[in-house]
């Protein structure tokens, strides 16, 4: 297994675990009071994807922003203290779990309107072109996105200004209960729509890390070498219901039967990295094993220094909403 | 001193700004074509070429996205709309993402987008091409709006508005391209949330932002004329609001008339009001009035606009109402918007 393997699979296992770990709790404790999209299921797109990226390259997501948090190396007792909304959390507990951030380790920013952050790693982007500087924006979006004009604005300005800027959508069949089938034509795929603004694209197994990874790292390279953006579509399903922790197929009116979520977990993203590596690394399950003992442990420590952190000082509400007075009169009244 | 329109004070702001910080460019649909928004851009274009003064597509939701990414990585975003209604295309991303972006990521740095939106109106501009979004953007905590009433304040609103670190609406209103008045040469910036005595008075306070602090001194000479002596208030910026200027002439005079260019219900006229009416209750010796647009979208006919628009007539017959005067006695005034000579 080289390390780039090793890498790709501990990722997975550690987002897997703390993101388990955090739907057991939310749903248990009802103490995380902030609505939390799991990624569970679907995590080799952000292992994958950000891999391929350098620490100095800047990714932004969409409202399931945890797995691309961390896979980017966002911190993760900032993260588990913003959920608790505790002042030590990456946002101190202003943002809650669809704004995160963590700007040391280049991720830019999560936004709960869907195709808010396409257009932000757009502009991104133009900044990097400005300065000259070989750095490339990433944006991880879902199908539901695509919808949204800013989508297709963000890729047209993106290609007119050849911007090295990687578009990931993480296609993941569903916008809440909603089927691709009932939002957008037959016929048709989300790569096509960036095929027609000339941009190249791939269209990917979201499942397989490996595979991810080897289109992410052509994509990165290509925007860093001057090409222009990119686009990905990987194509994903997530296990848990839209946001919270909770399973929803078979539920009253579902919207998608139990048999089709199996069809999915026998997918595991994590078991089918392990399948692939196992002829060489027959050590492989015991690895796995090993690291979701150290995640788990990880994860929970993490919950614990979020639950012994302070909340906010209700004294300091209004804290953030302007810059500091510096220039003003202080005359006036915002 | 030396003596600038208003929009060639903009263009000077603009090359000023754009020399003094590497990191300002300007962008917008067609800011770099001959007219350059009303001259305004022309200048920046001439002297820093595409690569700072940049066309875009029209594309204002994603633009203003794009803006917000650039600001977050340090630069200066400064867009701009030839029609302030496009600006509503690009609410989610100044509203839901630049407006809260420093407060709801936990007060790490803001994104400082500039926003210039022109109000259009001119002849006929009608429903959607001569609105002032002023009211709608001021009502959201993190953003700065501006409406310079004078050439001195289109630069040095726009000069502070470079120097932010807060998202900053500008909204210039097309009458006023072409009214003069003195203007420092050095880039000095007018600070957010100091009115300005536009004229002093006695009788009765005229608080006002943009256009209408053009007309309000208007119906102030006309009222002088008569005996009544209005003091004039231009408020500069909507967001923050110089409650303490507002307060201190109602106080002195006890008599309040707010105009403005967008309707009264949920707006700067309203809000003026609410801030008296919670600060100095007492000092008002006659009911509020607000001059402002009928609740109707702007028509174009022109009789209709005419009657639509409010002006120094609507204001001085206003005041005139306060001080227990004669209406009958204002004559009927014409070329209401300033310097607007046509066509459109």
């Amino acid at each position: 297994m080289s390390s780039v393997q090793r890498r790709l699979v501990r990722d997975m296992v550690r987002i897997r675990c703390v993101e388990e770990t955090l739907a057991d709790l939310y749903r248990e404790e009802q103490q995380m009071r902030t609505p939390t999209h799991f990624s569970i299921g679907q995590e080799a797109t952000s292992a994958g994807i950000c891999a391929a990226a350098r620490r100095t390259d800047v990714v932004y997501s969409g409202h399931r922003s945890h797995a691309p948090y961390l896979a980017k190396g966002g911190d993760l007792d900032a993260m588990v203290a913003e959920l608790y909304g505790k002042v030590s959390g990456c946002a101190r507990g202003r943002g809650g779990s669809v704004h995160l951030m963590d700007r040391a380790a280049g991720f830019g920013g999560s936004a709960a309107i869907l195709g808010e952050m396409i257009p932000v790693a757009v502009g991104a982007a133009w900044a990097f072109a400005m300065e000259g500087a070989p750095r490339v924006a990433l944006t991880f979006f879902g199908d539901g996105a695509s919808e949204e004009g800013t989508f297709h604005e963000a890729l047209n300005f993106a290609m007119v200004h050849r911007l090295p800027v990687v578009f990931v959508c993480e296609n993941n069949q569903y916008s809440i209960a909603s089927p691709l089938s009932a939002r957008q034509p037959p016929g048709t795929s989300i790569r096509e729509r960036a095929q027609g603004y000339g941009m190249p694209s791939r269209l990917v197994d979201g499942n397989d890390v490996f595979a991810v990874h080897e289109a992410g790292t052509e994509a990165v390279e290509w925007c860093r070498s001057g090409n222009g953006p990119y686009f990905l579509e990987l194509v994903t399903y997530r296990w848990r219901e839209h946001v919270g922790p909770g399973w929803d197929h078979d539920q009253a009116g579902g919207y998608r039967p139990k048999s089709e979520v199996d069809s999915w977990i026998a997918r595991c993203p994590i078991r089918g990295a392990a399948d692939a590596l196992r002829a060489a690394d027959p050590d492989i399950d015991a690895r796995i094993d090993a690291w979701d003992a150290e995640f788990r442990a990880e994860a929970g420590r993490a919950v614990e220094r979020a639950k012994a952190a302070a909340f906010p000082d209700v004294r300091d509400l209004l804290d953030g909403a302007y810059e500091p007075q510096t220039h003003g009169t202080g005359r006036g009244r915002n | 001193m030396r003596k600038l329109t208003y929009w060639q004070a903009i263009s000077e702001a603009t090359v000023q700004c754009m020399a003094a910080d590497p990191g300002v460019f300007v962008a917008g649909e067609g800011v770099d074509d001959d007219k350059g928004i009303y001259g305004t851009t022309r200048a920046a274009y001439e002297r820093f070429g595409s690569s700072r003064v940049i066309d875009v597509p029209n594309s204002e939701n994603a633009c203003a996205g794009i803006a917000v990414g650039a600001a977050a990585m340090g630069r200066r975003p400064l867009m701009v709309h030839s029609r302030a209604d496009f600006m509503f295309l690009e609410m989610d991303a100044l509203v839901n993402l630049a407006a809260k972006w420093r407060y709801m990521y936990g007060d790490q740095g803001g994104v400082p987008v500039v926003t210039r939106g022109v109000v259009g109106r001119g002849w006929g501009q009608g429903a959607t091409h001569s609105q002032s979004p002023q009211s709608v953007f001021g009502h959201f905590p993190g953003l700065y709006v501006a409406t310079p009433a004078s050439p001195a304040d289109a630069k040095g609103l726009l000069v502070q508005a470079l120097r932010s670190e807060t998202p900053v609406l500008l909204l210039e209103n097309r009458g006023l391209y072409q009214v003069e008045g003195d203007v420092p040469p050095e880039p000095v910036p007018v600070p957010f949330g100091r009115g300005r005595v536009a004229r002093s008075g006695t009788d009765v306070t005229v608080v006002a932002a943009s256009l209408m602090v053009y007309e309000a001194e208007r119906a102030a000479d006309l009222l002088a004329r008569q005996g009544v002596s209005v003091e004039v208030i231009d408020v500069r910026s909507i967001r923050p609001l110089d409650d303490d200027l507002i307060c201190e002439s109602v106080a002195k005079t006890g008599r309040l008339v707010v105009a403005d260019t967008s309707w009264a219900r949920y707006g700067f006229a309203a809000e003026v009001a609410a801030v008296v009416a919670e600060n100095v209750p007492d000092a008002l010796r006659r009911p509020v009035r607000r001059v402002t647009p009928p609740d109707c979208p702007a028509p174009v006919s022109a009789p209709l606009e005419d009657a639509f628009h409010p002006d120094a007539g609507s204001i001085a017959a206003a005041c005139l109402e306060l001080v227990g005067g004669d209406g009958s006695a204002v004559p009927r005034l014409t070329g209401v918007t300033a310097g607007f000579v046509g066509p459109y």
